[in-house]
């Protein structure tokens, strides 16, 4: 049976859905933060025998602090192996190791698609952001891509500036017909679950977050967003994962100390 | 090249090798960035470079800043772990302190590009995946073809060879075979692929340390025109099993940076009051350099085999 926890913040339902998603065996390109934590907490639950791979190179890392960067020290020391770059994104990700890629992005549209790149105009942005460092390749090369995001109108839009990280781009075959397999399979934000629709390969809720109401992620996206017909309270997370990750994973809080990501 | 004249002080090694105008690649991923050599450019006020770095972290924002460059070549311009870039985004957003020019690419891309340039072949093909951006839109040296093999899809890349690369490692002997252990990054291909190449290391150690263990060594001498000691030349980025990352001067950095003047101010704190490294590790202090000190972690030996 199991015990759903009665106190936990966004962040740990977020973390703890993203969890969820990953398969024990599964080979994970992790990022900073809410990623970290969800591979993490996978690892220690449900997935004993996820692979923790991050760009910079670390092959099954083992940090033996809270990673503050994706090329923290923690990473390399104790890790399986270390890669050059190229080796990284040829033999792992290109290869098709990578089973599953976490991404963000300052935009997403109902397919997707990301934007990491600028706000505005392309040539004179308004506010220039970091651009693809992975993303793109991850987009493009992971059997599967999570997204995690806070749910605001300004970044769930109807159309992104820019694509900088390819979800289903445009209609359901555009990615096959660029060669690409793969593609977006799960949003996690911090309202509910958003999955893709077969068919239209656009983005539907599949679980609102509790004590959030359907119309409130309705008007917090950009497009008209389509309801599952089961759409259903998002599962709380259990007291075993709270605990976990308040007393092994992160207890210097310092990811989940933040109220929201 | 005599082998001794390699061993050159930092200032020299810029003054002889870094020229204005030229395509400049810097090496490090997070970890091995090479600050103490991207300062002493700041220093000897070199203009016009264009700069080609995966991540150009706080460093090239300095340089940014500073006047030195021109144009520069990156896949993703953040400040790790923390946000924006903030030199980098006034000169590409309001042409402050100028205007500079930039391309950019996916990591991949950049790291496609290094190995072409290092293995002397014009372009790479890797997986089309770069179709799917709008950055094929902007890029017009990226191409895509049909494999003559299967058919398939590719996205072309071109090689890249950058004038110099500048590289920062844990040691290296006086011949300069550079020895590497961590993250690395693209040290490799971007030494192989540019035409000169210096390095600064924490310790230069005897020959045989190095030729006791030849895996760990990432660029051979004979392609290495200048090495330097530079104790903690990497910080505030770090050095594997020499000094942690200091996170705090990453984020200390983000608020102090956030205008024109605060920006003057930390260029005069920390690079131009500062005649060079030794001077820099003097002002980041006993209890600083304490804090970022790393407990030994060590791998055991490996028999390579005395086959005499």
């Amino acid at each position: 049976m199991k015990k759903y926890a009665k106190d936990y913040s966004l962040q740990e339902l977020m973390v703890v859905v993203a969890a969820r998603e990953l398969r024990d065996g599964e080979i994970v390109f992790v990022g900073i933060g809410i990623p970290q934590l969800a591979a993490v907490l996978a690892q220690r639950t449900h997935a004993p025998n996820l692979v923790l791979i991050y760009e910079s190179g670390t092959i099954a890392a083992k940090p033996m602090r809270m990673p503050l960067s994706i090329g923290d020290p923690t990473l390399a020391s104790g890790a399986a192996g270390i890669y050059n770059f190229i080796e990284t994104f040829s033999y792992l990700l290109q290869r098709k190791f990578i089973d599953v890629g976490f991404l963000g992005g300052a935009q997403i549209d109902r397919y997707g698609n990301i934007n990491s790149t600028v706000i505005g105009n392309y040539e004179q942005p308004k506010v220039r952001l970091p651009g693809s460092g992975g993303g793109c390749d991850i987009a493009a090369l992971a059997k599967r891509v999570i997204l995690i995001a806070p749910h605001e109108k300004r970044r769930f839009v109807e159309k992104v500036d820019f694509v900088t990280s390819p979800g289903y781009l445009d209609h359901p075959a555009t990615r096959a017909k660029l060669g690409l397999t793969g593609g977006p399979s799960a949003v996690v934000t911090t309202m509910g679950v958003l999955r893709f629709e077969d068919a239209t390969k656009e983005m539907y809720l599949d679980s609102y977050h509790p004590g959030v109401a359907i119309e409130q992620i309705k008007e917090n996206t950009g497009w008209d967003l389509k309801i599952s017909p089961s759409v259903k309270e998002t599962e709380p997370p259990t007291e075993e994962q709270v605990t976990m990750l308040r007393e092994k994973i992160d207890p210097e809080g310092y990811y989940l100390k933040k109220v929201n990501p | 090249m005599k082998a001794e004249n390699k061993l050159l002080p930092t200032e020299e090694a810029v003054k002889k090798f870094v020229d204005d105008g030229a395509l400049v690649c810097f090496g490090g991923f997070t970890h091995g960035i090479p600050f103490a050599l991207g300062h002493e450019m700041i220093r000897q006020k070199k203009r016009n470079l264009k700069i080609c770095k995966e991540t150009p972290d706080l460093l090239v924002d300095q340089m940014i800043a500073a006047g030195c460059v021109k144009h520069t070549i990156f896949s993703w311009a953040g400040n790790p772990g923390v946000g924006l870039l903030h030199a980098f985004r006034r000169a590409i957003e309001k042409g402050i302190p100028k205007p500079i020019t930039y391309e950019e690419y996916t990591h991949f891309i950049m790291a496609a590009r290094y190995f072409a340039g290092a293995s002397r072949i014009p372009f790479i093909p890797i997986s089309a995946g770069i179709a799917g951006s709008d950055l094929i839109k902007y890029r017009k040296n990226l191409k895509t073809m049909d494999c003559p093999y299967t058919g398939k899809k590719l996205c072309l890349v071109p090689a890249m060879n950058p004038d110099i690369a500048i590289i920062h490692a844990q040691r290296a002997d006086r011949e300069g075979n550079v020895q590497m252990w961590g993250i690395f990054g693209s040290n490799k291909e971007i030494a192989m692929a540019s035409q000169k190449v210096i390095v600064s290391v924490e310790e230069i150690v005897d020959e045989e340390t190095v030729r006791r263990d030849p895996n760990r060594t990432i660029i051979p001498g004979f392609h290495v025109d200048a090495i330097m000691e530079e104790p903690w030349g990497a910080h505030p980025s770090y050095t594997q099993g020499y000094y942690d990352r200091d996170n705090d001067f990453y984020i200390e950095y983000d608020q102090a940076t956030r205008t024109v003047e605060g920006m003057e101010t930390f260029l005069n704190e920390w690079v131009y009051g500062l005649e060079n490294r030794k001077e820099y590790v003097k002002k980041l202090g006993a209890e600083k350099i304490l804090k970022l000190m790393v407990k030994p972690y060590y791998s055991f030996p490996v028999n390579y085999g005395y086959y005499g």
